[in-house]
């Protein structure tokens, strides 16, 4: 390296060339502004969720709520359980990888091939969890019914319990059918219709006297309001405009649709961090094994690889924070 | 290049052997701070949720601190930024810091702000 840089003789003065203020390397140099560039990004994402959010603070979803799902528990409500494991897995992984990098300092091949590994393995976990958590999402749970006004409004029994919509309501034959390609002019479809009509709901509604209406609107001890009977069936009645199932970018059964939009963006592009982060490790991986970095005589790659990957570990403490415990 | 690592936590009150043992040190501390966000999420004591500082609940300053403090050893113990320079170190902190609690500090004004136009506006949203 030395040999092919011209020296201009003046490397001890101060303004010289040879000064290293900051010690370090140009790669590692490059990793931190990339990381500062991209820690800006996510605090944007994050900061716009916390406009939103401060927005409509007075009917935005309860999280423990939404996120009460874990695998193999089907019908059981365990908030924070699972998304505390995705949190664990990616806190483990980022261990392995700054073990990966400490036996890189110490040129022992071996370690650094397992403790890459064992990385990319937590990776993989971590995105496999967040598809789930992302799918269980979509698909919903009790279905709600959104208002004219673009609120949502769910169903509770007389405990106050949710009652999902599947609970109470009788699907009645129906004429109309899904519009698809083939059927109009070739620009025009709709997406899948829903299970059921608003008239199936507000008949189920009315065959079980003891279910009420819940709100968006959150009451002075932070719960959803719960509307007595009458106001009930006025709400349903008056300004129900059609049944919710599941969220997607435009709706959402839970509330909001921006708590939507911003878990869809915000975790989304975070798995896209981890992803290319499992792909870059895969490949620093492989490049291991061929003892790439070993001929080199340095495995510093390793080092910037693992800046990146404990930065996915730093935004991912952030997201935990603000989407699932504030 | 020598990589000479600073082996003292919590202010050189904890000191490791050798770099992997503080690899696992900080490792338990952070899942500790996890345990404990978790717990506190689960029960969320009423103590807690209906106490207020500065307008916002105790909960809340609690989840946010402890968030700050987990960055705080991801980015010191495990990218190393405790063994780069002062300059480095102050160069990547206090930019990001400052620009990240400005943005904050706009976006959540203005958010409370069309709060309240909503609230108190003319425009009906209840419906």
């Amino acid at each position: 390296m030395e040999a092919t840089l011209a020296k201009t003789g003046t490397e001890e003065k101060t303004w010289g060339g040879g000064n290293r203020p900051l010690n370090a390397s140009y790669g590692k140099m490059m990793m931190w502004f990339f990381i500062v560039s991209d820690a800006l990004t996510f605090s944007g994402f994050l900061a716009a969720y916390g406009f939103s959010r401060f927005k409509f603070i007075e009917t935005w979803p309860i999280a423990d709520e939404v996120f009460t799902h874990v695998p193999f528990l089907h019908g059981q409500e365990h908030p924070m359980i699972y998304v505390a494991f995705m949190t664990f897995v990616l806190i483990m992984s980022s261990v392995t990888m700054v073990l990966a990098v400490d036996a890189g300092h110490h040129l022992n091949k071996a370690k650094v091939t397992l403790y890459m590994f064992l990385t990319i393995i937590g990776g993989l976990i971590f995105v496999g969890s967040q598809a789930w958590e992302w799918a269980t999402f979509i698909k919903g749970d009790y279905g709600a019914v959104q208002t004219k006004g673009g609120n949502i409004i769910q169903f509770v029994n007389a405990e106050g319990h949710r009652v999902a919509l599947r609970d109470f309501v009788v699907a009645a034959p129906t004429e109309r059918e899904q519009l698809e390609r083939k059927d109009g002019f070739w620009f025009q479809k709709e997406g899948s219709l829903p299970t059921y009509t608003l008239n199936d709901v507000i008949s189920g509604f009315d065959a079980h006297p003891d279910m009420l209406i819940r709100t968006q609107t959150l009451n002075e001890h932070g719960h959803k309001t719960v509307l007595s009977r009458g106001e009930s069936l006025q709400m349903l009645k008056n300004n129900g405009k059609h049944v919710v199932e599941g969220a997607n970018l435009h709706e959402n059964e839970y509330g909001s649709p921006l708590f939507a939009d911003f878990f869809f963006f915000i975790t989304g592009f975070h798995g896209f961090h981890v992803l290319t982060g499992v792909i870059i490790n895969i490949i620093i991986f492989f490049n291991v094994i061929l003892g790439t970095y070993e001929k080199r005589g340095s495995y510093e790659i390793v080092e910037k690889v693992g800046l990146y990957w404990h930065f996915v570990d730093l935004v991912w403490v952030f997201v935990f924070t603000f989407f699932y415990l504030v | 290049m020598a990589h000479e690592h600073k082996l003292e936590i919590f202010r050189g009150l904890l000191k490791f052997k050798s770099n992997v043992t503080k690899i696992w040190g900080v490792f338990a501390f952070l899942c500790l701070v996890t345990a404990v966000e978790v717990v506190l999420g689960i029960v969320k004591p009423e103590a807690l949720t209906h106490s207020h500082i500065l307008a916002m609940k105790t909960l809340n300053w609690i989840f946010i601190i402890l968030t700050l403090v987990k960055a705080y050893y991801i980015t010191w113990d495990f990218m190393h930024m405790r063994d780069e320079t002062k300059g480095m170190r102050r160069s990547v902190v206090w930019t990001a810091v400052f620009l990240i609690c400005y943005l904050i500090l706009i976006l959540l004004i203005e958010g409370d702000y069309i709060f309240d136009v909503y609230k108190v506006g003319h425009v009906k949203f209840n419906f």
